[in-house]
């Protein structure tokens, strides 16, 4: 059904995303689907890489690293914004368009009063994505 | 010192670089917490004590205005007049440093490494920088401060007791017309062209080569790290990126204060609305909301459309006076007047030995402390849109572009006001205040009610977009350099900033405390700015070995 899954990480807190990268490892194992695992970075030195080229190599070794334990076929994409902090969404709805997923899988957190204002990544890409999201809590 | 290797923790940028040992991890010094719904990533403890001093201001100042007046206006005196030598002296050496980067082989060095290509084009790049960096200083003071030197000048010389007592610069031109306004351009434009993009040009390329070649945080802090080395991480780190945001927050606050005023005025002229301290807090409170949504909005969505919008407007208006106007005298006055500035610049840039005290100290010496204490925000905006450029472009843009810019505006806006006076006697513009003068001048051109529309909105925008993108900058400084920290921490700098500025206005001195907080934080900031010029030059000249 599905052959293509995007699943977005932030390296900086791969440790909370146990569970969306377990669900996505698990429907590429039934699906036989490749995973595409995105970064999203400013051009700036941040936390996790100095410069967009190392973010791209972190972010691939870490791709390649869960393909390695989930016995699954890996792949990345690191997208570079100018503004991490408020273009996530199209950023990464970008990403979807240029990997060609057919299904997202994401984590998110429980919806709290911030929602009003600005709702979640996870809800903002199941309101525009034209492929099927999986939001994981 | 940097060494070049090729296995350190930090990795070359795009082509050849030569990168710094360290083993300090962006963030590393950072709280991540959340408090009830929001979200934080702040520097400890830059964000703690800038955002516990800004909150302990702002109730000093509420609840003793009279004390803090008084304070406030002490230190403007003490510091414009004790150390005026220094403002003039070190801005100097920041145009020279500039126009020798330009010149020198190693002005060919790109910002993210050999091979990086610019993030923004020319256009959006050049209404970004320039609406951060003058934008609601250009709508004050384009008709009123050429007006005031021409009256000075014209007025000629007063001393008593061996000292000069009035304002004009230099010299003065005693009843010579013709000088008198060939003095007032030249001191404008000295106030307005190299001098302060000099000032914005040396923050910014410190930081972009620090941030984008050498791989170190977006912080001021990152630009010492020649100098300190790894205990630019620790305490010394701290006081610099404490001082910037304090010297962004107060420098913002004067520009919102002159904003709202001259709105204030604008709208008063317009539609009558009352000239008081409650519509002035009311203006900058709705020009922080509209600023909050584009602080939220981010870089791309908010702050460059709102810059671009600016950038098509003052462009209209600017053609619009220059037609409106006498077209003629005002384009041969844009080269007169930048032949008298270049003639005039030696004098009115020394620093020592000044008759003019009123002139070089009350003007000159304002401005540069103004400048300066902008130039983190400025600089840190500039350095965070310039990936891809090379050192030469950069400040070729940053420099000459900017103050050719500037030169025009004022030649238009201040030269149609005095050829207002001296051909037509029409004198409004002349004696109105100074946030008036801008609105009188369109009163004697057609269609006065669109143009002063146009003046208010540009006015209000040019607010917004100085706001939003101080927020971005005093985010990233206290959190660390990073980038992406939660919005809800750009949100509450925003606010402050409105807050800053209304306190600053109610408090006794009203537009002066404004003017003597930036005196005041400019002054130790100087010294950080001549410190950076050492810097980039020793990491411009480590870049070029590599090659």
């Amino acid at each position: 059904m599905f052959t293509k899954i995007m699943v977005p990480v932030d390296l900086a807190h791969a440790d909370k995303l146990e569970r969306a990268l377990q669900c996505a490892a698990d429907l590429a194992t039934h699906y036989k689907a490749t995973v595409v695992y995105v970064g999203v970075a400013a051009a700036t030195p941040g936390s996790v890489a100095h410069t967009p080229q190392e973010f791209a190599e972190k972010l691939a070794a870490f791709a390649a690293a869960q393909g390695e334990s989930a016995g699954i076929s890996t792949d990345s994409l690191a997208m570079t914004s100018h503004d991490p902090s408020t273009d996530l969404d199209p950023t990464l709805l970008d990403a979807l368009d240029q990997c060609g997923a057919d299904l997202v899988v994401m984590a998110s957190h429980i919806p709290n009063l911030t929602d009003y204002i600005r709702p979640s990544n996870g809800g903002t890409i199941a309101r525009r994505a034209k492929v099927s999201v999986m939001v994981v809590r | 010192m940097a060494e070049t290797t090729e296995n350190q923790g930090i990795p070359e940028p795009e082509g050849k670089s030569q990168i710094i040992d360290t083993d300090y991890e962006i963030g590393q010094d950072n709280i991540e917490t959340q408090i009830g719904p929001f979200g934080l990533d702040v520097h400890n403890p830059v964000f703690l004590i800038s955002g516990m001093c800004v909150i302990a201001f702002v109730f000093y100042a509420l609840a003793l205005p009279d004390q803090a007046g008084s304070v406030f206006s002490w230190m403007f005196g003490a510091v414009t007049k004790g150390f005026d030598w220094f403002f003039l002296g070190a801005a100097n050496i920041f145009v020279i440093f500039c126009l020798l980067l330009i010149v020198l082989p190693v002005g060919k060095v790109r910002l993210g490494g050999a091979d990086a290509r610019p993030d923004y084009t020319y256009m959006g790049w050049f209404a970004m920088l320039f609406a951060a960096g003058m934008g609601i200083g250009l709508m004050f003071y384009g008709v009123s401060e050429p007006m005031s030197h021409f009256a000075s000048s014209i007025g000629g010389t007063a001393t008593e007791g061996g000292v000069r007592t009035d304002w004009a610069p230099l010299g003065a031109a005693a009843g010579d017309q013709q000088a008198a306004i060939e003095l007032a351009f030249a001191a404008t434009i000295f106030h307005w062209g190299l001098h302060p993009w000099a000032i914005y040009a040396v923050v910014a390329l410190a930081l972009a080569l620090f941030s984008y070649n050498k791989g170190l945080p977006l912080t001021i802090r990152s630009a010492f790290y020649p100098i300190l080395g790894d205990r630019v991480w620790g305490w010394p780190g701290h006081v610099i990126d404490i001082l910037a945001v304090f010297a962004t927050l107060f420098g913002l606050a004067t520009s919102l204060g002159f904003g709202a005023t001259q709105a204030n005025a604008g709208l008063n002229e317009l539609f009558g609305i009352p000239v008081s301290s409650t519509t002035e807090v009311v203006l900058i409170s709705i020009i922080t909301a509209i600023a909050l949504i584009s602080v939220v909005r981010g870089l791309d969505g908010g702050v460059k459309v709102l810059s671009e919008i600016n950038m098509g407007l003052a462009a209209l208006l600017l053609l619009f006076v220059l037609i409106a106007g006498p077209t003629i005298a005002i384009l041969t006055g844009f080269v007169d007047f930048l032949a008298a500035y270049l003639t005039h610049l030696p004098a009115l840039s020394n620093p020592i030995g000044r008759e003019d005290v009123n002139f070089s100290q009350g003007w000159t010496s304002f401005y540069w402390a103004w400048w300066i204490s902008w130039s983190p925000f400025v600089g840190m905006f500039i350095a965070r849109v310039s990936r891809g450029r090379t050192v030469r472009e950069f400040v070729v843009c940053v420099l000459l572009i900017p103050s050719l810019v500037c030169v025009l505006w004022m030649s238009v806006f201040g030269g149609v006001a005095i050829q207002q006076v001296i051909q037509d006697g029409y004198t409004a513009a002349q004696e109105a205040p100074l946030e008036l003068k801008l609105f009188k001048m369109l009163d004697a051109l057609p269609l006065t009610q669109i143009t002063s529309l146009i003046g208010i909105v540009l006015v209000i925008v040019f607010f917004v977009t100085s706001s939003d993108s101080g927020s971005l900058v005093i985010d990233t400084i206290t959190a660390g350099g990073k980038v992406d920290a939660p919005v809800p921490q750009r949100v509450f700098w925003c606010i402050f900033e409105g807050a800053v500025a209304i306190v600053l206005l109610l408090s006794a001195g009203g537009l002066q405390s404004l003017q003597s907080m930036v005196i005041s934080t400019g002054l130790p900031f100087t010294v950080v700015l001549l410190v950076m010029c050492w810097a980039i030059w020793k990491g411009l000249l480590a870049e070029r070995k590599v090659k």
